[in-house]
């Protein structure tokens, strides 16, 4: 039952994350998405617990719920941009495309033999949360988005590991929890750095690599 | 064993950040590279013990693999002393577009070299696919800041670029990883784990639409970092903007790596019986990225992009040799070997190049033969190796794949293959010969070219023309052994 309830919430956060226009707004929905990904090992385990996993569900709270969104929070903060979430598909589009995705995950999951499940909507929420956090890697403007977007592609694949994967050793599942954590670390360096070369985390302006073309003196190259 | 390789480079990664002098920090790079060898080669003759569970161990693969990467790594890092030595201090204006930037820090770039040979060690050795991704994930964080060594516009994007594009491709991969998962569940041994050896004892039971997708989502994944066509993208500008030791190893190890991936789950397919759903799909994404990559050699006006766009011709090649099958499989494989050779020698030659020329665009560069001698004939060594003719190693590789394709009566394929060889050949030798022959401006650097930047490129020539004409016994046992694992045959 609970597991029900804990999928329903990350649809809607889906949703939210394909529909919103505040930047501050994706970052919280992605941080309670996190959370509640955190929680849900606890729900689909059998008591009593076994430890290994409270540990797992306490590491992927701390980082997913806890640590990224302020990584990112701060990245926002310090980089004084542009607020508005800037789409490239507007965002009513992208609702409509989540409608879509959202039948065509249930279509999937339908159409999967999947082992002993705990629920019927795993797969098709897992899907659905991996095809959001995609769209929103193409389908925004700034950097930061386009991190949120890996994110939220990271949780997908998490919430289809935790339901569907158990014979990952423990080590794995640290090792894979860490990397996505040094991963959002190193993108939210880069991110600084883009900041203060070009004024902006908008990766449209990450645009001068190309082929067959002379590489021109950029205007915002820095000139001190 | 396997620990003490994994973690004499982090030993050294750590140590850099305490010893005060520069001279010693740069001369650890060879040092720890040196031992790094050392190991390898004591692993040739007396195989380790396998470590963590049974989760690292080194197999033939593993080791064809770690011995290719190790040896590239001895010689470019002996040519990054000398170029960290050159590389001015401070902030400087840069050639191409005239704006100002210093470079990274040198601790942390020596730093990031040295956990990237850790990564790629961990790939090589791991036998659990959990682990498999660590490590390939793992050296996608340690060579983002070496392609931003030095920090300007370009590099910063062609960085951004590298770590999306990867990020999200080995995220894919992941994906594939759990699918797999997933397949051994569904089959007679639920409580199998992900350990190699025993997913192939039980591949036979497994869920066969599970494995077709676990080998899709690796195959784009894992093929997004080796630079597979059509998901390559970030492979241009990060082999072009990174220094060119970096696009070296790049090119040369890092790719690889990608491609051990995608073998391990071509073992499974292989263990399943159904290695020709994964061949089928290896030739379709080999000849893509084999004509694909011809057809921007051709026109490029940037010789470190041309390099790069040859580097996603032969992952084609590498692909197409593993999905022709039989005797294929190990002509891939010393492919390999010999286009991580030859295609670090050009980069070195490239760097050479460029730190003369202070340019990359292939029009500005002309007489080099007349100007920098050894350079230029380095050029030239490069060139007829890569386009693989006698008697350097990838004429022999290039041949055995055509071979194989032939007697297996793969027409199309082979008729493919050697248009798309062709079209690389036209491509490279015009622009290559172009820069080399003929008279020119004079380069601004007229100093003559320290031994630092010579020797390694060097050694990497003898050592692919070795190759062409003399197959050592060991190798060739090695690479029949570790075709064999995947269900190849011998040349």
């Amino acid at each position: 039952m609970w597991t029900e309830f804990a999928l329903m919430l990350l649809v809607l956060a889906n949703l939210r994350l394909l529909g919103g226009s505040r930047l501050l707004a994706c970052i919280s929905t992605a941080a309670f998405q996190g959370v509640v990904l955190g929680l849900l090992p606890l729900t689909v385990a059998s008591w009593p617990l076994d430890p290994r996993i409270v540990l797992l569900s306490l590491l992927s709270l701390l980082i997913k719920g806890w640590g990224l969104p302020v990584l990112l929070r701060k990245a926002l903060r310090e980089t004084s941009v542009n607020r508005e979430i800037q789409p490239i598909v507007s965002l009513n589009l992208s609702l409509l495309f989540g409608l879509a995705v959202l039948a065509l995950s249930g279509w999937l999951g339908s159409r999967l033999p999947l082992p002993t499940s705990a629920s019927a909507l795993g797969a098709p929420v897992a899907f659905f949360t991996l095809f959001t956090g995609l769209f929103l890697v193409v389908a925004r403007r700034q950097a930061l988005t386009q991190v949120l977007g890996y994110l939220v592609l990271e949780n997908g694949i998490f919430l289809f590991g935790v339901l569907f994967a158990h014979s990952t050793p423990w080590i794995v599942e640290v090792g894979v929890l860490l990397d996505l954590l040094v991963g959002v670390f190193v993108m939210g360096i880069t991110l600084f750095h883009i900041n203060r070369a070009f004024d902006a985390i908008d990766s449209d302006r990450l645009a001068q690599l190309h082929d067959l073309a002379v590489q021109r003196p950029s205007p915002t190259e820095p000139t001190e | 064993m396997i620990l003490a390789l994994l973690l004499s480079p982090l030993i050294v990664a750590a140590l850099v950040f305490v010893l005060p002098w520069p001279r010693l920090r740069r001369a650890m790079l060879p040092l720890s590279a040196s031992i790094h060898f050392l190991l390898t080669l004591s692993c040739h003759l007396r195989s380790p013990a396998a470590a963590l569970q049974g989760m690292l161990a080194l197999d033939e693969l593993g080791l064809l693999f770690l011995s290719t990467t190790s040896t590239i790594y001895l010689i470019v890092s002996v040519y990054t002393v000398g170029f960290l030595a050159r590389e001015p201090a401070g902030k400087r204006r840069d050639a191409l577009s005239r704006g100002v930037f210093s470079n990274a820090p040198e601790t942390i770039f020596i730093a990031c070299l040295s956990l990237f040979l850790s990564a790629m060690t961990l790939v090589t050795v791991s036998q659990n696919f959990g682990i498999l991704w660590v490590g390939i994930e793992s050296t996608t964080l340690a060579t983002a800041p070496l392609i931003y060594f030095h920090r300007h516009n370009r590099s910063l994007e062609a960085t951004w670029k590298y770590l999306l594009i990867c990020s999200v491709g080995i995220a894919i991969a992941l994906l594939g990883t759990l699918f797999l998962s997933v397949a051994g569940q569904l089959s007679a041994h639920p409580e199998l784990g992900m350990d190699l050896s025993a997913l192939l004892s039980a591949a036979q039971s497994m869920d066969s639409a599970w494995l077709r997708g676990a080998f899709l989502l690796m195959l784009v994944g894992y093929g997004t970092k080796m630079g597979l066509a059509p998901v390559h993208s970030w492979l241009p500008d990060a082999h072009s903007e990174a220094p060119s030791a970096v696009s070296a190893l790049l090119s040369g190890a890092l790719l690889n790596c990608a491609f051990l991936g995608i073998l391990r789950m071509q073992q499974v397919l292989e263990a399943a019986g159904m290695g020709s759903f994964g061949r089928e799909l290896l030739l379709v994404f080999g000849l893509l990225s084999m004509l694909f990559g011809a057809l921007f050699l051709i026109g490029q006006s940037d010789f470190k992009r041309l390099l790069a766009y040859s580097s996603v011709e032969h992952m084609g090649i590498l692909a197409v040799g593993v999905g022709v099958g039989d005797a294929g499989v190990s002509g891939a494989l010393f492919h390999m070997v010999v286009h991580s050779l030859a295609k670090s020698l050009l980069f070195l030659v490239a760097g050479n190049t460029l730190a003369a020329y202070g340019t990359r665009a292939l029009a500005e560069v002309r007489g080099v033969f007349a100007h920098r001698p050894g350079t230029g004939a380095l050029w030239l060594v490069g060139l007829f190796a890569i386009v693989g003719s006698p008697p350097f190693g990838p004429f022999i590789s290039e041949l055995v794949v055509l071979r194989a394709a032939l007697s297996s009566g793969q027409w199309l394929v082979a008729i493919l293959f050697l248009g798309a060889l062709s079209l690389a050949f036209i491509g490279m030798s015009g622009a290559v010969l172009r820069m080399v022959q003929g008279s020119g401006p004079a380069p601004r650097l007229t100093t003559p070219e320290p031994w630092s930047s010579l020797a390694p490129p060097m050694l990497l020539a003898g050592l692919v023309l070795l190759l062409g004409v003399w197959l050592p016994a060991p190798l060739t046992t090695l690479l029949h052994d570790a075709a064999r694992a995947l269900g190849g045959g011998a040349f």
